[in-house]
């Protein structure tokens, strides 16, 4: 039962993704080629709330549902891991028209060739496994 | 109300809806970044015995395989229940380009050229769905995160190592878009 808020949330993020048209092809080109401000708007109002949220946590110290604080870890600094990793992920991201999450949003939807997809980010995610310590980070 | 909520759902609502998604995941104890998930689904398959990268705690994450699940039935749901049957909207510029690339304009959510059943099972149609996942995978895992991790939560926290993901993000979906999808499609 601990689980069932997940699931909730989960459930509310893959409809939002549909109904939002995020999960689409059609959409992610559309923002590569900056032909419309919708999915800018949508991650711009969700960084704009986000981190105004964000903010208000650290100021007055928010604790989460089992009372303890809510922390911001700050990332590894480094730059060659981000441009590079995040580089190969916009290729793949502009070809499938999918990040991982509307991935599976689409396998629900209907589109079952998309597990294909899926599957392969999987591989991908061993692959970098496999290989991460021979590679610039 | 259900004629209203089956049309697309504009921009404002879906971004604010997201970062209520991650609020309402700081507030349980987690963080909103959807690609762990692939991470933990490797170690899940046994691939800790093998790699140390895989070798952690999976059931430690199992809420967020249980977010994975609840994504996909919201898909089922939004299809089945929240539908119009309307094609993707998206603008005429958008569709003319990709005319030209050969993907027809939007008759639903996705390009049959590409998704339907029978490119899948076509050598290039599967070639470009397996290489586009295998670099989503790969990247974003070498990144150490997604569109979720990086560019709302990390961007949210003013992160600059997201920040730089974010444009590493651009840089490829350009490079994708307009030199190397021509050569493909």
């Amino acid at each position: 039962m601990k689980f069932i808020k997940f699931l909730i949330l989960g459930t509310v993020f893959g409809i939002v993704m549909a109904k939002s048209e995020a999960f689409s092809w059609f959409r992610i080109q559309e923002m590569f080629r900056f032909q419309a401000f919708h999915m800018y708007g949508i991650i711009g109002t969700a960084v704009i709330l986000g981190a105004i949220g964000v903010a208000l946590i650290k100021k007055f110290k928010l604790r989460d549902i089992s009372g303890n604080p809510i922390n911001f870890y700050p990332k590894e600094k480094s730059i060659m891991r981000y441009l590079i990793g995040g580089t190969i992920f916009g290729l793949g991201w502009a070809l499938s028209g999918a990040c991982p999450g509307p991935m599976v949003v689409n396998i629900g939807y209907g589109y079952l060739s998309m597990i294909v997809v899926f599957l392969f980010a999987i591989i991908g995610t061993y692959l970098y496994g496999f290989i991460k310590d021979k590679l610039p980070h | 109300m259900l004629e209203f909520i089956q049309q697309p759902w504009t921009w404002w609502v879906s971004g604010a809806l997201i970062a209520g998604i991650m609020f309402s995941l700081l507030f349980f104890g987690q963080s909103f970044g959807f690609s762990s998930n692939l991470r933990t689904i490797c170690s899940a398959a046994g691939g800790g015995k093998l790699l140390k990268f895989f070798d952690f705690n999976w059931r430690s994450q199992l809420w967020n395989l249980v977010f994975l699940v609840g994504a996909i039935l919201g898909g089922f749901i939004a299809h089945q229940f929240l539908s119009n049957g309307q094609p993707v909207q998206i603008s005429e510029n958008t569709i003319n380009d990709l005319a030209q690339l050969g993907i027809g304009a939007p008759t639903s959510a996705q390009p049959d050229e590409l998704f339907s059943l029978e490119s899948m099972l076509s050598l290039k149609g599967f070639a470009i769905l397996a290489l586009g996942g295998l670099m989503v995978g790969f990247g974003s895992r070498y990144a150490g995160g997604c569109t979720s991790g990086h560019a709302i939560s990390g961007l949210s926290d003013l992160q600059v190592p997201s920040l730089i993901a974010v444009i590493g993000f651009f840089a490829g979906g350009l490079l994708m878009t307009y030199v190397l999808l021509p050569l493909i499609l």
